[in-house]
């Protein structure tokens, strides 16, 4: 057992932070869930991606080097602690890109992967529905054969980023008929600016377009942008599921760097008298390091092929990344006190409204990439071995 | 990197499993707490043949290390199995006499303690006026600011919320050593003893939470196992989550104490604070599920139950762990 990274590790690590320190913008970029974000964003991955910095463990046939899970944890240390931009590309790169890896065709990473790893091409998510959350399978969309392909009709919602994104992937049922709900779903991509859809974006709690909702009428997509086997779509789906719930979508670098802001603002602002609060402090920057411990025995495990946080154990790590990110943000206003109600786009808001907009992206965290309930049973049921029973 | 136990150090631990639970503890146990010690001496004996005490000496007086990582190892296991008696005290006075700088205190006491034929209490008054088990040690040392002495004697028992925990006042006694030696030789005890205290608590909270995800499945109401009632599955869940996320801190810490970084205490102080506030999570959830009889002495889950508050608050309470986890 042990906890030190090699010399070949170290000089990685080196080369990373230097290359932020030259690279990072002075002056943050304007939130990603705004159009003139947007646009800054793009331009950052674009930076990021011309040295290969995008997508450090992909293969470098797709611009990226190769780098071990390990890596990638170190990068991503970095890369926050640096306070480099919120990556806009992070549906495409974290949740499609996998599955890719996994049940695309080499055709499709060829043609798919590049131009994600350089911001050119943004993926949205489209699988929640109206009617269908964190239960899937009870999804209603369709996927009609055709000549050469499919048509897609229905409605998406919740789709993060689809306001301002080139592209979604997403399932839709192809066979009505199927014996079992789950059965007879097709996973497949398709493009936000096609003939038959409509965006319409969504404010979420900050008035802020994040996400959007879908309308698609007879759209067409090509038989080559159908992911892994017609009617496959749920085992498909749920190979980026255990992804989206687990460490790549929140690395712990970005909660380790919001400890480290906590603490700063603690030493500064905290009332040593204020014990409670102080407690919360400690118990959130605790956390982080739990967390960040937790993710490195993790990508230990991948490394030494001793089996890694795949399936049930991901739901592990979502429910922890979601909570742990609310109370550290959750501190930090009453820390800020009388600031802590200004909202990110304030004048006077505290540093450059970081915490503040951080603090709403974190309330969604239990409830996306599963609930937190969905994902307490899965941990009960997978993990522990209890009975399965009425939700 | 390789941030899990290797296969020497998980076949330690399966060994320890083994003739803990030959040993049949819950019956050690409860001789223990009425004050008749011979056959938790006997189990003593028994976890030091298998190296448990050695861990904490040095080569040099007849141990094998002192190896924080394979403390943790091992007291997460004597947790597991509630292992009555000064456990913690032993390991954390070896390191303390193996820190002192005084070799012939240390040749007198270290080998002893390597070989099991010697219990040892310890009580830093900066942390609190009792001794755990001192009726039981052979020796039992007490460091009052920077002075260490060898109590006299060890003082009526005041009965624990925990019947196995005996606690007293030692007395009197002859001055060993004095100076800021002595200090940094507690503070140093201290942190040894915080992370075995850690390691034991994750233990303890590791056999509440199996013991009880057991009862839930077989014990039914209204028709069907307990264990499929959405409510408790997440209270389950949330103990398997504050266990999960503790062990890499124990572990951790210990390879801080083990490479003698500077933040050691501090990752030290966050493994025991997490991991007290879990074990004692897992007991709270551990009575509320197996309801009334949880709440009985008769059965043998008390022996954890009540074992996971006084190590929540020994060497180290929360607030003074968390206060020293923000520490500069």
């Amino acid at each position: 057992m042990d906890l030190d990274f090699d010399a070949a590790d170290e000089e990685f690590r080196t080369e990373v932070r230097d290359w932020l320190s030259a690279q990072v913008p002075a002056v943050p970029l304007p939130s990603l869930e705004t159009a003139a974000g947007f646009a800054a964003h793009r331009e950052w991955e674009a930076t990021l991606a011309a040295d290969r910095w995008s997508v450090v463990s992909w293969p470098e046939e797709f611009g990226g080097r190769g780098g071990s899970l390990l890596r990638w944890l170190v990068f991503e240390e970095e890369y926050y602690a640096a306070g480099a931009p919120g990556r806009v590309s992070q549906n495409g790169i974290n949740l499609l890109a996998p599955t890719l890896f996994e049940n695309g065709t080499a055709e499709q990473r060829a043609r798919i992967l590049p131009p994600m790893a350089r911001g050119e091409v943004i993926w949205a998510q489209a699988w929640s529905e109206p009617e269908s959350g964190s239960d899937l399978a009870s999804l209603r969309s369709t996927a009609v054969r055709t000549k050469g392909g499919w048509l897609l009709s229905g409605q998406k919602t919740w789709s993060s980023r689809a306001a301002f994104a080139d592209r979604a992937f997403g399932l839709f049922r192809s066979d009505p008929a199927a014996d079992r709900p789950h059965r007879g779903l097709t996973y497949l991509m398709f493009p936000l600016d096609a003939e038959g859809v409509t965006v319409r974006p969504i404010g979420r709690l900050d008035g802020k377009p994040a996400f959007a909702e879908l309308f698609l009428d007879e759209v067409f997509v090509p038989d080559e942008d159908v992911i892994g086997e017609p009617g496959q779509g749920w085992r498909v789906a749920m190979s980026t599921t255990g992804n989206e719930r687990g460490l790549t979508l929140r690395s712990p670098g970005r909660f380790t760097a919001a400890a480290d802001r906590l603490t700063a603002l603690w030493r500064e602002h905290g009332d040593p008298a204020d014990t409670a609060l102080r407690d919360r402090v400690a118990d959130a920057v605790i956390g982080a390091r739990a967390y960040r411990l937790f993710s490195y025995r993790g990508a230990s495990h991948v490394l030494h092929e001793e089996g890694g946080p795949a399936g049930a154990a991901s739901s592990l790590n979502k429910v922890y990344w979601s909570e742990l990110d609310i109370a550290l943000h959750e501190t930090a206003l009453d820390l800020l006190g009388p600031y802590g109600e200004l909202a990110d786009h304030a004048a006077e808001s505290p540093a450059g409204g970081a915490w503040a907009e951080g603090y709403t992206f974190s309330l969604a965290g239990p409830v996306y990439a599963g609930t937190n309930e969905i994902q307490r049973d899965i941990i009960a049921e997978r993990l522990l071995g209890l009975p399965k029973g009425r939700r | 990197m390789r941030f899990f136990p290797d296969a020497e150090q998980r076949e330690f631990a399966r060994s320890l499993d083994a003739l803990l639970t030959a040993g049949g503890t819950p019956a050690v146990i409860r001789s223990w707490a009425t004050g008749d010690h011979a056959p938790g001496r006997a189990l003593w004996a028994r976890l030091a043949e298998a190296g448990v005490f050695a861990l904490a000496v040095p080569k040099e007086h007849d141990g094998f290390g002192p190896l924080p990582v394979e403390l943790a190892v091992a007291f997460e296991a004597l947790g597991r199995h509630a292992v009555p008696g000064p456990l913690v005290e032993t390991v954390a006075a070896a390191a303390l006499l193996d820190r002192l700088g005084d070799p012939d205190t240390a040749a007198a006491r270290l080998p002893a303690i390597a070989s099991g034929t010697s219990l040892v209490s310890l009580c830093l008054t900066s942390l609190g006026p009792y001794a755990l088990d001192a009726d039981a040690a052979d020796a039992v040392f007490v460091v009052d600011g920077d002075t260490l002495r060898l109590a006299a004697g060890a003082g009526p028992v005041q009965p624990s919320a925990d019947p196995a925990r005996r606690l007293s006042r030692p007395s009197g006694g002859a001055v060993v050593a004095r100076g800021p030696g002595v200090t940094a030789a507690a503070e140093y005890a201290a942190d040894v003893a915080a992370l075995a205290t850690a390691a034991q608590a994750l233990g303890v909270g590791r056999t509440l939470l199996a013991r009880t995800v057991a009862y839930v499945t077989q014990r039914t109401q209204f028709g069907v196992a307990i264990g499929s009632f959405q409510a408790v599955k997440h209270r389950l869940a949330d103990t398997l989550l504050a266990l999960e996320f503790t062990e890499p801190l124990v572990h951790g810490a210990a390879l801080a104490l083990a490479a003698g970084d500077e933040g050691a205490g501090r990752e030290i102080a966050a493994a025991k604070v997490t991991a007290g506030e879990a074990a004692y999570g897992a007991a709270r959830t551990a009575l509320q599920l197996h309801g009334a009889v949880g709440y009985t002495d008769e059965l043998d889950l008390s022996l954890w139950i009540r074992k996971a508050r006084p190590l929540r608050d020994a060497w180290g309470t929360p607030a003074a762990c968390r206060t020293r986890v923000l520490a500069g």
